[in-house]
């Protein structure tokens, strides 16, 4: 990381990545007496791909909870866009720009694939109560222009067809779709990706991974993602964190993360101390 | 063969998220409109429009309120009958208070006094959830029927404790009072209902509606995606408690004309609206309908069939109707969750295929 | 001693607090049961404890069952078995009975609404609550009947003496209460020991920890459920005898079982020592506010007195008293 300048670095395939848009400094969260998670530090990179990887327990989906404010953590800062979080509610930091999908597929079973979608937009839409209510003008327009957007993001993961069926019907492979949809709706700064490829088989992770691809160069979406396929990891993204019981032991390019013998212990197996 | 959208194509979005995309539908629903406009208030008999027809609208009202906090939002409540009754007494002290101004305002006040009392009893609503809030609501049923029953400024010192509604007047017609005729009173109910029928399906089709149902599907993930749950389940109160507070003012100044609280709007009601529901489905503004209809015209019919052609007791009839709404209950949770409107989709599914299924 | 009046009255009332307590942690216990091993909320509970009210009463005097249907073809009038049935026989019956619903409440309801969110449970179970009020009105007629099944009534001269003795003033406390407190205290020790013990109960148990787990060891769901059932109808039945000696078996008995809720609130839904508790702290809080503060607001305050108790309670403490903290998860 030191290597790096400050103001970002190139890509191998020449991708342009900018200044930190995230940093997490010195996190520690505990849930009673058990440490989820010990001062860990890393950033996020605006425009990268960023990985956190590790075994099963690693604290990973901690982590990511914590980026998108689900859980507070005890210790540690969270630095957005170049200033200090404060603790704040969930639906606070999406409103600061920061999207996610879940391991457990969050989608709301009761709607239609396109009203999921449109949830993605709700914190962009702003008509009153009243206005919606007589569906007058503004709330009319505002409900029509935000179709628009969202219509671009379903010709965009191609799930046209689907659009008016309810959500509870979809096979697993499209519902982790119209999650990534719902996400992407949101036009986020920074994208979380909760294992996007859990359970998939491989036609449908390569589907996932060219989209997950897509976002990234066409929106210019920074994306940080947790995901247990290594060779999907370092393949896809620009550097990646490993963490192992709640620790970091290593940061940095797919490479050098192959490279460093605490990682190999962790994944291979070297008994704890 | 008529019923079918082939052909029909949408061009722009505001067309594609219409209420009813089927033009059968529209015509229907234009249809249905005339119908009880123009055509009903002269054919009813005064029984039928008090026995039936009244009734019916009103509780069409509070079905719909209730199927939002409950059907669209996911917040179960008990206390509609609660609700009701601070309409009913927000409505009479408005109306007793100002004589001069129009009654329609009263209603729509003591709406808005519900909505008010409704959002109270919804702040809790962040911290308890499921049936431990359907418990905390009965707080508010007991607690507001106590209010009304033992506070004398609500019922103006009367000596009986009841309510009754002086004669008030629309366009220079009674619709209130001893002197109203039935069809008057019918089409107060009328012209609230499809305004508000219309209202709630706006409501629920756009951001507000998403909100809730994202709310009532998994709170946790709606959150995460940046819907403010207090917001959004305390609007859901609000709404809800609006329209089951214009139900219970019409309930109490166009149906009954004298109210004692704890008869009128005790606990039977809260669960006789939250059958409706059940019954006509959640998260269905066309359920509410049905599920209003169904309710009231099932004792109608029993006494019909039971007491009038049978002979049998009137009380015993009356336990029968227990058994059966409690039995049709189960009966619609186990084969059919979503309710009569649900199974109205389904015939419609079929019908657009009819007459050639494959 | 010599204590003020008003300290007096006040100690009168907090004791018979006490008692009704014990009544309402009764219903409770049913409550607690059937949600710890099925996590259904049997709203039906009380309107349960009313229908085994009636049933006893309709045995222990001969009536026919759906007399008034039967006397609906004509030329048949009935009017009653012309026998009456021992108090103890007509409880043991009705115990059956009580089993008997509760086989046809798991074959009829709960079989076919397995895996539904636990919200749909519970209106069904408002839906059997209604069904049971009708059924039992029905059955037995919807007169007030009134229950004598042998137990102590009136003014206990006991307690009258020793408060006398003790502060120069005769506490009124009703037998009856003193029994129930009793009987409540067999039937949760009963409970316990079932539960501790028996093979059942320790089934019973894994259950109510993970349902999932138990399915896999070889529990049968279906047998606990049954189980369950008929272990809260008969303390439904307990409850209605009680209730029931206390102040006549009619529709109002299912309304106070209805409290029951805010007591489950306040002790936490799967909590037994919660539901005793908690029933104490509304029965002595609803007889101390009713004295305290009732008479400046109008009186009848134990009307929703334990239902705002138990939503300002909650508001803290969303988990109730002994309930285990929940932790939420994405």
């Amino acid at each position: 990381m030191n290597d790096m300048a400050q103001d970002g670095y190139t890509t191998a395939d020449g991708r342009k990545i900018g200044g930190v848009l995230m940093e997490m400094r010195n996190i520690t969260l505990r849930f009673g007496g058990v440490k989820a998670i010990t001062d860990i530090s890393f950033d996020i990179r605006e425009g990268e791909i960023r990985a956190i990887i590790g075994p099963n327990g690693a604290g990973k989906s901690s982590m990511l909870n914590v980026i998108s404010g689900f859980y507070v953590p005890q210790e540690g800062e969270v630095w957005f866009h170049g200033q200090r979080r404060a603790p704040m509610k969930p639906y606070e930091v999406a409103r600061q720009g920061i999207a996610r999908t879940f391991q457990n597929i969050a989608l709301f079973d009761g709607m239609s694939v396109l009203d999921n979608i449109m949830t993605g937009r709700l914190t962009m839409m702003k008509t009153g109560l009243f206005s919606q209510a007589l569906w007058w003008g503004r709330a009319q327009a505002e409900e029509t222009a935000h179709r628009e957007k969202v219509e671009r993001i379903i010709d965009f993961l191609e799930i046209q067809t689907i659009r008016k069926t309810p959500v509870g019907r979809l096979p697993y492979g499209l519902k982790k779709r119209v999650e990534l949809a719902r996400a992407l709706a949101a036009e986020p700064k920074l994208l979380l990706l909760d294992e996007p490829m859990a359970g998939m088989n491989v036609e449908e992770k390569e589907d996932m991974s060219r989209f997950i691809l897509d976002v990234n160069d066409e929106f210019g979406t920074t994306i940080a993602l947790i995901e247990h396929d290594m060779g999907v990891v370092m393949d896809l993204s620009d550097r990646v964190v490993v963490m192992d019981y709640g620790k970091k032991i290593g940061d940095g390019t797919p490479d050098q993360v192959r490279a460093n013998q605490a990682v190999i212990d962790a994944y291979l197996g070297v008994a704890h101390d | 063969m008529f019923y079918r959208e082939a052909g029909d194509f949408k061009t722009s979005y505001p067309d594609d998220s219409q209420t009813f995309p089927i033009r059968f539908d529209r015509l229907g629903y234009y249809a249905v409109l005339l119908l009880g406009f123009v055509v009903l208030p002269f054919v009813l008999n005064d029984y039928w429009t008090n026995a039936v027809f009244i009734p019916f609208l009103i509780y069409a009202i509070a079905a719909l309120g209730l199927n939002i906090l409950v059907g669209y939002c996911g917040q179960l409540s008990l206390g509609t009958g609660g609700f009701m009754a601070v309409g009913a007494y927000a409505c009479y002290k408005l109306t007793t208070a100002f004589p001069d101004i129009n009654i329609v305002f009263h209603i729509l006040g003591a709406g808005i006094i519900t909505a008010g009392v409704g959002l109270l009893f919804g702040l809790p609503s962040l911290r308890i959830k499921g049936f431990y809030l359907a418990v905390a609501t009965l707080a508010a049923q007991f607690f507001l029927v106590w209010l009304f029953n033992r506070v004398p400024w609500f019922y103006n010192y009367s000596a009986s404790g009841q309510i009754s509604m002086p004669e008030r007047t629309v366009f220079g017609i009674a619709v209130t009072g001893a002197q109203v005729a039935p069809w008057a009173g019918y089409m107060v109910c009328l012209v609230f209902v499809v305004v508000l029928a219309w209202m709630a399906r706006n409501l629920t089709r756009g951001a507000t509606g998403r909100k809730w149902m994202a709310i009532r599907d998994m709170d946790i993930a709606a959150e995460i995606i940046g819907v403010n749950p207090l917001r959004a389940k305390l609007t859901a109160f609000a709404v809800s408690s609006f329209y089951v507070g214009i139900a219970g003012a019409l309930f109490f100044s166009v149906y009954l004309g004298a109210v004692e609280v704890g008869e009128a709007f005790g606990i039977e009601k809260s669960f006789a609206v939250l059958f409706m529901i059940i019954i006509g489905g959640l998260g269905s503004i066309f359920g509410s309908f049905a599920g209003a209809a169904f309710m009231v015209v099932l004792p109608v019919l029993i006494k019909l069939v039971l007491v009038d052609s049978w002979g049998w007791p009137t009380d015993l009839a009356a336990h029968i109707r227990l058994m059966i709404v409690g039995a049709l209950i189960i009966i619609f949770l186990i084969a059919e969750p979503h309710g009569m409107a649900q199974l109205w989709r389904v015939t419609k599914d079929k019908l657009r295929l009819w007459p050639f299924p494959h | 001693m010599v204590l003020p009046d008003q300290v007096l009255y006040a100690m009168e009332a907090a004791l018979n607090g006490l008692l009704s307590g014990v009544m309402y942690a009764l219903v409770a216990l049913g409550f607690v049961l059937i949600f710890k091993a099925s996590g259904v909320f049997n709203y039906a509970q009380g309107v349960m404890a009313l229908f085994a009210a009636l049933t006893l009463v309709g045995i222990q005097q001969g009536q026919v069952p759906f007399a008034d249907v039967i006397n609906l073809i004509p030329g048949v009038e009935v009017h009653g078995f012309g026998w009456t049935v021992p108090a103890l026989l007509a409880i043991v019956l009705t115990g059956l009975v009580m089993i008997g619903m509760a086989l046809i409440i798991e074959a009829l309801i709960l079989k076919h609404l397995v895996n539904q969110p636990p919200i749909i449970l519970f209106m069904a179970t408002i839906g059997l609550a209604y069904f049971l009020e009708g059924l039992g009105d029905t059955m037995w007629g919807a007169d007030i009947k009134t229950m004598d099944v042998g137990l102590p009534q009136g003014m206990s001269g006991t307690i009258d003496t020793v408060t006398n003795a003790w502060f120069g003033y005769g506490f009124y406390v009703d037998q009856l209460n003193i029994v129930a407190t009793v009987v409540a205290a067999v039937l949760v020790a009963l409970l316990m020991l079932f539960s501790q013990y028996s093979k059942q109960g320790r089934a019973l148990r894994a259950v109510a920890d993970d349902h999932q787990a138990a399915l896999s060891v070889g529990i049968s769901l279906r047998f606990i459920w049954v189980l369950v059932w008929s272990i809260a109808g008969f303390v439904a039945l307990v409850a209605g005898i009680m209730w029931g000696a206390r102040s006549g078996v009619q529709f109002s008995l299912s309304l106070i079982a209805l409290k029951a809720l805010p007591v489950l609130m306040l002790g936490g839904f799967t909590s037994i020592p919660g539901a005793i508790v908690g029933g104490l702290i509304i029965g002595v809080g609803e007889q101390l506010f009713e004295f305290w503060v009732g008479p400046l607001v109008g009186g009848a305050t134990e009307n929703w007195f334990a239902y705002v108790l138990a939503l300002v309670f909650l508001v803290f403490r969303p988990q109730g008293l002994f309930g285990e903290k929940i932790i939420e998860r994405v």
